[in-house]
């Protein structure tokens, strides 16, 4: 049923309107263009409206139209591949309506009407469903398969189930007490997914990324930022995350980026390959795009949209990573919005509930059972871009105090061509304790202590650096100076990686187990051998070391690295005869 | 829709507020009829059923509750048309060459719309200012927003102009036009501008919006928005490469903290609006290529940073939009170089997709970074040896010395009309990279240095 009302006042994007009733965050109609807006504030008859899109020529007296459902995304097949933008229009079909530019007042369909799917039921007639039950199954992708569920608020028993090819509205299945449901559901982006449990994260994600998954691993279910400098490598960073990562579903929110830059992922994401299965990388992947001029209302949703398609998938047992870049523009377009609404500013300028909506958006990751019983989690990767480096700003301050990972991408490593950049000094993981079984179980019983041991060592690089720069590395002890060494293999052996080399560009766990290990195995030689008297110009030179340095880019790593490590004893044996 | 209202109850600053009116439309051109018979103009701010708020571009002067407000129905427009070319307009809009008014080909709404992301071309096309410090440390491409961040009193003008008569695609005869919005800039640069422009024929391919320092601030919110709005029409309907030159981008923003308080907004950083970041990222992401169409909207935008400080809000929210920033500096112009650009704060973002093989050439980015290294590092000896002296360096570093000297005088220096091609600028950084041991170009491929060493060359012959 339509309520109308009409405009009582328009200044910018907050519109006052009378006449109807609206529920709080309601989405509702404004105009004779009727563009999309959402109710922000009620005070007695009247209620203000933040408009999504440009209200110029907007006029009191104008209809209002109320949808009488809050923000909502619709979710169903076909969501993969797609490109949308902040409120879920997609990119694609905005331009074939209206050109190059976005125009107002223009709606289109989250999902595509028109294209059928074939649905093969998996429930019959008389079973008894309820929120979350799986109905059947659409072949989404190449390798996504869709489950369709029950909506969350819905249960009855099965009256009539069809199979077969269907659009996203058809009904494919009424229950007996005559509620009927499609392939498509609607669900508020601004609450979470119900799901039947929560669950610890205890598996890393595995990213293939050796300073990632050997020294900052993140949970799969966990949290993480990265900041992102210029220059500091955070696109190829990110773009390793989604080729690489064990999740199924890669979801990447543009939030007020540049529209430059966003059109590069525009572009370079579709010619991306999912190494595993050879297919397009697109054929897991969900873009939202929403440029720094886009409306600013649709950037405030736009993270909301992000993780509310990431919840469904989650709900069907998927594992999906999401990437928000950049969630300081989302905190950005808060502030700008409260400052609209005269709100009372917080620390520069930002609204005081900062940093409970930003826990509330990171809350939304984890392991989940969901309501089908099926294991799924999210993944959530922030990036966070501080103005003038200064970490102590409130996005970030915020940000760290809620996630577990901290990747500090550094712009300096960058330039000394260290890459992934990511400064192994300031980065830390909270999950290390968490994800020790798994470590234990999968990599190694050793594993924590080659870690804990080559992350000590680093640290002490760090101060034996200070010394290294005012009285130079030959007054240092011989002993100093093996421990510079060995940090020296650890950085450009193990934490250099290359992306664009075809066997580098991914480590197994058990090969960075073994490098590792190798790298620590020459270490205790090198002490052995040096306490037995052996120059260190001698260990320090070895052909087998710098041999090392050389096999993660070996196709056969372990027959490699057997016949560098047996070198390697030899030499030393031949150094501790003299 | 001509009825004249004579409701006006409130003055206060630059706006004005109308009761009893028929619905107006947000953001209205507005005509007010003076009681002495002249006319202003203004914007509708805020609309409701009991009151209108008005923002009148020329301000309130000799307004009062008698002056007759007529809405004109739609919202503010630029009347576009080919023929703009040549010609110098208000900051309104409204010509100021005494020639006559132009002939609109298309009535379009300044505002502009955002470009759909997914129409946008990544831009790639390299333009080559003859300016080295630009071409070949900061590139700058087709399509690009790059700001000069200045200070009061530096050469950043002179430095806007040798662009705008430069820059070119090397190779390419395609057409091209400079749109120019002066806000809030003296009459007296104003006049140097215009002199430039038209002892070098800049001016029969150019479009000049000017709001001077003495015309009202308000006026200023408009400019930009009417020049990048010929841009796009220049561009997208002509298939035109556009090169568009806003300054002052600081004067800008004065205007809009201006309105803010006038309209008893609550403020953000340093009294300047909390929506800042977005009213200019609707200026600046104006600029780019659109898949399929010809032209394209280049923007180089000239920003004073109060106080030299690059923190202040302005040119801090300006970086996070603009795709890098060229930065003039005090203290090379103290020391006489022009251009005094500063090319370690200095960045191009889009850099990298611009150069290299088949578009500049090959060992660019390379030679590129081996000079920033050097410079870099010259930088920090120089304050080294102002401690412990020049003597008690070792022989690298004060080759390393040498060459941060040589860099500011032969590579930064040229002259204000000197147009280096690309090639130029490469050998002049061959030139004095040769000044260092071979040793110590470790970011050079040694396969480049074979082929573009002077030594090498040499030995060649």
């Amino acid at each position: 049923m339509e309520v109308k009302g009409e405009i009582y006042r328009v200044a910018g994007p907050v519109v006052t309107v009378a006449g109807i009733k609206p529920k709080m965050y309601d989405v509702v109609h404004v105009g004779h263009e009727g563009l999309m807006g959402e109710v922000i504030k009620i005070e007695g008859d009247k209620a203000t409206v933040q408009v999504y899109e440009d209200t110029s020529g907007i006029k009191p007296g104008e209809p209002v139209v109320k949808t009488g459902m809050p923000l909502s995304v619709e979710l169903g097949p076909g969501l993969q591949e797609s490109i949308d933008d902040g409120i879920q229009r997609p990119l694609q079909t905005l331009q074939e309506k209206m050109g190059n530019f976005i125009e107002r007042g223009v709606s289109a369909d989250g999902l595509n009407r028109e294209k059928k799917w074939d649905f093969k039921p998996t429930v019959i007639k008389g079973d008894v469903v309820e929120g979350g039950s799986v109905l059947g199954l659409v072949q989404e992708t190449y390798n996504i398969e869709h489950k369709i569920m029950v909506p969350p608020n819905v249960s009855g028993t099965v009256d009539e189930i069809k199979s077969g090819e269907f659009n996203v509205e058809e009904i494919i299945c009424t229950l007996s007490d005559g509620t009927q449901i499609s392939m498509m559901q609607k669900w508020p982006v601004r609450g979470p997914r119900p799901v039947a449990k929560k669950l610890m994260p205890t598996a890393p994600l595995v990213t293939g990324q050796r300073i990632l998954d050997g020294m900052f691993p993140v949970a799969k279910g966990g949290t993480a930022a990265i900041p992102g400098p210029f220059g500091s490598g955070k696109t190829v960073t990110q773009q390793q995350l989604a080729k690489w990562s064990d999740t199924d579903i890669v979801v990447y929110i543009g939030c007020g980026e540049r529209g430059n830059e966003m059109a590069d992922v525009l572009n370079e994401f579709p010619e991306l390959e999912d190494p595993k299965s050879g297919r397009p990388l697109m054929e897991r992947t969900v873009l939202i795009a929403n440029t720094s001029n886009m409306p600013v209302a649709a950037r405030e949703a736009s993270v909301y949209t992000g993780i509310t398609i990431a919840e469904y998938y989650r709900d069907m047992g998927y594992d999906v990573s999401l990437m928000a870049d950049s969630t300081s523009r989302w905190a950005e377009a808060m502030r700008e919005i409260s400052s609209r609404l005269e709100e009372m500013p917080g620390e520069e300028g930002y609204p005081a509930y900062l940093s409970a909506r930003l826990s509330e958006f990171y809350e939304r990751a984890g392991v989940v059972t969901s309501l089908c019983g099926e294991n799924g989690s999210i993944t959530v990767i922030g990036a966070v871009s501080p103005p003038g480096g200064d970490f102590s700003e409130p996005v970030t301050q915020n940000t760290l105090r809620i996630v577990k990972v901290f990747w500090a991408l550094d712009a300096k490593l960058a330039q000394k061509r260290h890459f992934p950049s990511i400064n192994w000094l300031s980065s830390y993981s909270l999950y290390n304790q968490a994800l020790s079984g798994w470590f234990a179980e999968n990599v190694g019983s050793d594993w924590d202590e080659l870690r804990g041991a080559a992350m000590d060592k680093l640290q002490q690089e760090s101060e034996l650096q200070e010394i290294v720069q005012l009285v130079g590395s030959d007054a240092l002890p011989e002993d100093q100076q093996l421990t510079l060494e060995i940090c020296r293999m650890i950085r450009e052996y193990f934490l250099q990686q290359n992306a664009f080399h075809p066997v580098d560009t991914y480590c197994p766990f058990e090969k960075q187990y073994k490098m590792l290990k190798a790298i620590t195995k020459y270490g205790d030689m090198a002490n052995e051998a040096l306490e037995s008297g052996a120059a260190i110009e001698k260990i320090v030179t070895l052909e087998s070391k710098d041999e090392l340095a050389k096999v993660k880019f070996e196709e056969d790593f372990d027959t490699a690295l057997e016949s560098v490590m047996t070198k390697m004893s030899d030499e030393f044996a031949q150094l501790g005869g003299k | 829709m001509t009825k004249e209202y004579k409701t006006i109850v409130d003055v206060a600053g630059p706006l004005i507020f109308i009761e009893k009116t028929e619905p107006v439309g947000y953001g209205e051109l507005v005509h007010i009829n003076m009681p002495d018979g002249t006319s202003k103009r203004g914007q509708v701010l805020d609309t409701s059923a009991d009151m209108v708020v008005v923002q009148v571009f020329e301000g309130t002067g000799g307004l009062n509750s008698e002056a007759g407000v007529v809405f004109s129905g739609e919202t503010i427009k630029l009347s576009a048309s080919k023929d703009m070319l040549g010609r110098i307009l208000s900051g309104a809009g409204e010509p100021l060459d005494g020639g006559p008014q132009i002939v609109p080909d298309k009535r379009v709404d300044v505002n502009g719309a955002a470009m759909n992301p997914y129409s946008r071309m990544p831009p790639e096309d390299f333009i080559q200012t003859g300016i080295s410090t630009i071409d070949g440390t900061n590139t700058l491409v087709r399509g690009q927003k790059l700001p000069i961040f200045s200070g009061a009193g530096l050469p950043h003008n002179e430095i806007a102009l040798q662009i705008a008569r430069q820059a070119k695609v090397p190779g390419s005869d395609e057409e091209f036009a400079v749109v120019f919005a002066a806000m809030g800039i003296t009459n007296e640069e104003a006049q140097s501008f215009m002199a430039d422009f038209e002892k070098t024929g800049a001016l029969e391919r150019a479009v000049v919006f000017l709001n001077l320092a003495d015309d009202p601030a308000v006026e200023r919110i408009i400019t930009p928005r009417m020049a990048l709005t010929a841009a796009e029409y220049l561009a997208y309907e002509h298939d035109m490469h556009v090169l568009v030159i806003l300054t002052d981008i600081t004067n800008y923003c004065e205007a809009l903290r201006q309105m803010g308080a006038a309209r008893e907004e609550v403020p953000g950083r340093r009294g300047y609006p909390g929506y800042m970041y977005t009213d200019l990222a609707s200026l600046y992401e104006r600029a780019g290529v659109i898949k399929g169409l010809k032209g394209s909207v280049t923007q180089f935008s000239i920003l004073t940073m109060p106080g030299d400080d690059i923190t202040h809000p302005i040119p801090d929210l300006s970086g996070y939009i603009t795709e890098g920033q060229i930065v003039v500096s005090r203290e090379l112009h103290r020391k006489g170089i022009y251009p005094p650009i500063n090319v370690l704060p200095s960045l191009s973002r889009l850099m990298n997709s611009g150069i290299g093989e088949g578009k500049t050439r090959e060992d660019h980015k390379a030679v590129s970074d081996q000079m920033y290294a050097g410079y870099a590092e010259g930088r920090d000896l120089r304050g080294l040896v102002a401690i412990v002296g020049k003597e008690s360096l070792s022989g690298r570093d004060r080759h390393i010395l040498e060459f941060a000297d040589l860099f500011e005088d032969r590579f930064v220096r040229q002259g204000k009309d000197e147009n280096r091609t690309i090639e130029d600028t490469l050998r002049i950084s061959w030139e004095i990279l040769s000044d260092l041991p071979e040793s110590q170009l470790t970011r050079i491929d040694n396969k480049y240095i074979d082929k573009y060493h002077p030594a090498h060359q040499q030995k060649a012959e």
